[in-house]
C-alpha cells in the first residue's frame, strides 16, 4: 500500500508541471494588457513600460514561466497585479470556507446518496425503490444554485433556521459554523446525492443477485450483515469512482453556490482575479484546485486498493 | 440404512403470488407437490432440464425461498413451517455449494474470511481455532494452506469450487445441497472435483442433495436418483435402477440425450427420436399428465387423469400409468418390443 501511494505521488509531478504550463499559457493568452486596468485611459509609453517592467511582463514567455516555476516549487505563486497581497495568503484565506462547503457536500452526498440507494436496492420495484429513483432523477435536473434560492426563501427567510448569508470560520464558532453551511451544502450537494443514490442502487442490485450472498444467507448471516458487510463492500467499488469525479463538480459546483450564499470563498476571488485580469492571482488558483483534485484522485486509488483486492498492485 | 435426514412431503414452491391493489395473482409454481427423502449419509441426484424446479427445491431446503405448502422435515424439524426463519442449529446442519464457482465466492474476502465466516457465526470458536480449521479444510479439499491469505480473484475455477466446498465442510453439516456444482467447470475439473466430493462424504458421513443435469454424473456419485419434471418428481429409485431401467418416459429420454458413443446406435436412436411426434409447448401441460404432449407412449387416459406415484418393480417409485401393477414401466415395454 506504502508502495501505491509512494507511486502515485510521484505520478503527480509531471502532471503538476503540464497542468502548470498549461494555466501559465492560457493567462498569457488572455486578450488585452493588465496594465490598461492598473493605469486607466491616458497613459503614456512611459508608463506602460514601468508597468510592464513592474509586473515582469517585458520578459520572454518562457523566462517567466521558469521563474513563476521556481518561485510555485518554493511556496511562492507571486503577488497580486492590484494590491500587492502575496497569492497564497489570498488562497490560503479563502480555501477553508470553499473546502469545508465541499466536504460537508462530499458528506451529506454519501449519507444521503447511500441511504437511499440501498433502501432502494433491497426491494427492486417497491414503492420506496421508486420514490428513491423518483427524487435521484429529480435531483440531477435541479439546478444547485436554484435548489439554493429555494433552500434561503424557505429555511432562511420564512423559518429562520438557519442565517440567509455568510459563513462563520470553524475556529471562531463550530455551532455557527455549521449553521452557516448547512443551506450550502445541502444545495450543493443534492445532484451527488442522486448520482451516487442511482450508482449505489444498481451496483447493489447486481451484486445482491450474486451467489455469495445467497450462499451467506444460506449459512444463517443475519440480513444486516449480509447487506452491509457481503453487499455493501463490492457494492462501492463503482460508487468510489463515482464520488472521485463528483468532488472536482463539487468543487466548480462550489463556486457558484458560495455567489448564491455570499461566502468570500475561492469563487469569489476566483471571480474578481479574472474580472481585473489579475494574471498571477488566476494562476495561483487554478494550480492550487488542480492540486486538490489531483490528492482527491489519490485517496480514490487508496480507498479502491482497500476495497478491492483486484486493484491492489501484487 | 440408516434414519432418515431429510423427508419433504408435497411440497409446493410458487414465484410472484403476491396481491396488487386487490388483484391477487397466483404467479407461477415451480414445484408441484414434490417428496422426496434422504437418509444420513446418502446421496440423493436430483436431475431434470432447466426450469424443472430443482433449484427452487434447493432454495426452499436453504430458506432462501418460502415453502408455499407442504412439509420438509429435517431430523425432525418441519423447516417449511419456520418461513425461512431457521434456527441456527438447523443452518448449520444445511450447507451449500453453488454452480458459480465466479460467483459465490465473495471477491473482497479473504480465503480464510470466506473458510471461517461460517465457524464465526456458529461456533464460539477463538481466532487462532479458527485459523487452524481453515488450514485443516484447505488440506481436506486438497490445497495448500499458504492460499489462505489470497483473494478468490487469484484462483482457477476449479480452486474456487474447492475453497467453496471448504467452507460448505466447516461445520460439519448432517447435509450439503450442490447446486449443479460442476456444470460451471471443465470436464477433467469436473471429474477432481466429483471425486473430492465422493472421498468428503464417505470419510466425513455428509448426506448429499445432488442437483445437476447429467445423469452419467449422478448416476456416477448418488445412491438414488430423483428426476423432476415441471414441478414434478416424476421418478425416483436406486440409482443403478433409474439409471440402466428407467421406467418413466421421461428419464428415458433425458437419458437418451446422453451421446452414444456408437455412431451407428446413435443414429438408429435419433430416428427413432424424430419419429416421435412433436412436442407441445410444457408449460401448457394443466390437465393430465404433465409430460403427455411430449411422452412417446401418450395414451388416451395421460390427458384426462394424472398419474400419482407408483412403485416400480426394482425399486422406487414412478408417476406414470405404464408402470401399473408394479412393472418396470417404459424399460419393460422396449423390451416387449425388441424381443
Amino acid at each position: 500500500m506504502t508502495r501505491l501511494i509512494g507511486q502515485r505521488l510521484l505520478a503527480m509531478v509531471p502532471l503538476l508541471l503540464i497542468v502548470s504550463f498549461l494555466t501559465f499559457s492560457l493567462t498569457a493568452l488572455l486578450p488585452g494588457d493588465p496594465a490598461d486596468l492598473i493605469l486607466g485611459d491616458r497613459a503614456t509609453a512611459e508608463q506602460y513600460e514601468m508597468v510592464h517592467e513592474r509586473l515582469g511582463l517585458d520578459q520572454p514567455f518562457l523566462v517567466r514561466y521558469v521563474q513563476w516555476l521556481e518561485g510555485a516549487v518554493r511556496g511562492d505563486l507571486g503577488t497580486s497585479f492590484f494590491n500587492s497581497v502575496r497569492v497564497v495568503d489570498a488562497v490560503v484565506q479563502r480555501m477553508p470556507a470553499t473546502l469545508s462547503l465541499t466536504l460537508a457536500s462530499v458528506l451529506i452526498s454519501v449519507v444521503v446518496g447511500l441511504g437511499a440507494g440501498v433502501a432502494a436496492a433491497l426491494r427492486p420495484r417497491s414503492w420506496i425503490d421508486r420514490l428513491a429513483t423518483f427524487g435521484a432523477t429529480i435531483g440531477q435536473a435541479i439546478p444547485n444554485f436554484w435548489f439554493g434560492l429555494i433552500l434561503v426563501s424557505v429555511f432562511a427567510v420564512a423559518l429562520n433556521w438557519f442565517p440567509a448569508t455568510g459563513y462563520v470560520p470553524f475556529k471562531d464558532s463550530p455551532g455557527q459554523w455549521l449553521r452557516s453551511i448547512t443551506l450550502p451544502a445541502l444545495a450543493l450537494g443534492l445532484s451527488t446525492s442522486a448520482a451516487i443514490a442511482r450508482q449505489v442502487r444498481s451496483a447493489m442490485v447486481g451484486v445482491l443477485q450474486q451467489d455469495y450472498i445467497r450462499a451467506a444467507r444460506a449459512q444463517g448471516l443475519s440480513a444486516l450483515r449480509v447487506t452491509f458487510k457481503h453487499a455493501l463492500k463490492n457494492a462501492l467499488v463503482p460508487v468510489i469512482t463515482v464520488l472521485s469525479f463528483q468532488v472536482t463538480v463539487l468543487l466548480g459546483g462550489a463556486l457558484i453556490v458560495e455567489q448564491v450564499f455570499a461566502i468570500n470563498g475561492i469563487g469569489s476571488l476566483a471571480i474578481a482575479a479574472v474580472r481585473q485580469q489579475d494574471i498571477p492571482m488566476i494562476q495561483g488558483i487554478v494550480l492550487v484546485l488542480v492540486l486538490v483534485v489531483m490528492l482527491v484522485q489519490l485517496v480514490t486509488d487508496i480507498l479502491y486498493g482497500l476495497i478491492n483486492p483486484k486493484a491492489r498492485p501484487s | 440404512m440408516s434414519e432418515t435426514l431429510l423427508d419433504i412431503k408435497d411440497l409446493r414452491v410458487s414465484y410472484g403470488g403476491r396481491s396488487f391493489l386487490g388483484l391477487r395473482s397466483t404467479g407461477f409454481e415451480a414445484v408441484k407437490g414434490a417428496s422426496l427423502s434422504i437418509r444420513a449419509g446418502e446421496t440423493l441426484g436430483l436431475v431434470g432440464e432447466s426450469g424443472s424446479g430443482k433449484s427452487s427445491i434447493a432454495n426452499t431446503l436453504l430458506g432462501l425461498v418460502p415453502a408455499a405448502s407442504g412439509t420438509m422435515r429435517f431430523n425432525g424439524t418441519d423447516l417449511a413451517a419456520l418461513d425461512t426463519h431457521y434456527p441456527p442449529e438447523v443452518r448449520r446442519n444445511i450447507q451449500a455449494v453453488f454452480q458459480d464457482p465466479y460467483s459465490s465466492l465473495n471477491p473482497s474476502m479473504t480465503v480464510e474470511q470466506i473458510v471461517t465466516e461460517p465457524l464465526k457465526i456458529h461456533t464460539s470458536m477463538s481466532r487462532a481455532e479458527r485459523r487452524e480449521r481453515a488450514a485443516e479444510l484447505l488440506r481436506l479439499v486438497n490445497l495448500p494452506e499458504t492460499h489462505l491469505p489470497r483473494f478468490p480473484n487469484e484462483f482457477s475455477g476449479g480452486q474456487r469450487q474447492r475453497i467453496a466446498i471448504a467452507a460448505a465442510l466447516a461445520l460439519q453439516p448432517k447435509l450439503i445441497v450442490l447446486d449443479e456444482p460442476v456444470s460451471a467447470l471443465d470436464v477433467s475439473t469436473q471429474n477432481q472435483i466429483i471425486n473430492l466430493l465422493y472421498e468428503r462424504r464417505d470419510a466425513l458421513g455428509i448426506a448429499y442433495l445432488l442437483i445437476a443435469h447429467d445423469l452419467a454424473l449422478v448416476h456416477h456419485i448418488s445412491d438414488r436418483i430423483a428426476v423432476m419434471y415441471l414441478g414434478h418428481i416424476v421418478e425416483e429409485g436406486p440409482a443403478d435402477r433409474v439409471y440402466h431401467r428407467p421406467a418413466h418416459p421421461y428419464t428415458k429420454a433425458l437419458l437418451d440425450a446422453v451421446p452414444l458413443l456408437d455412431p451407428a446406435r446413435q443414429r438408429a436412436r435419433r430416428a427413432a427420436r424424430r419419429a416421435a411426434p412433436a412436442s407441445e409447448l410444457p408449460r401448457m401441460a394443466e390437465a393430465g399428465c404433465p409430460y403427455r404432449n411430449r411422452c412417446a407412449f401418450a395414451m388416451e387416459r395421460c390427458h384426462k387423469d394424472v398419474p400419482t406415484s407408483l412403485d416400480v418393480s426394482g425399486g422406487g417409485t414412478a408417476q406414470c400409468f405404464l408402470v401399473e401393477g408394479g412393472t418396470a414401466g417404459v424399460s419393460g415395454l422396449k423390451e416387449k418390443v425388441t424381443t
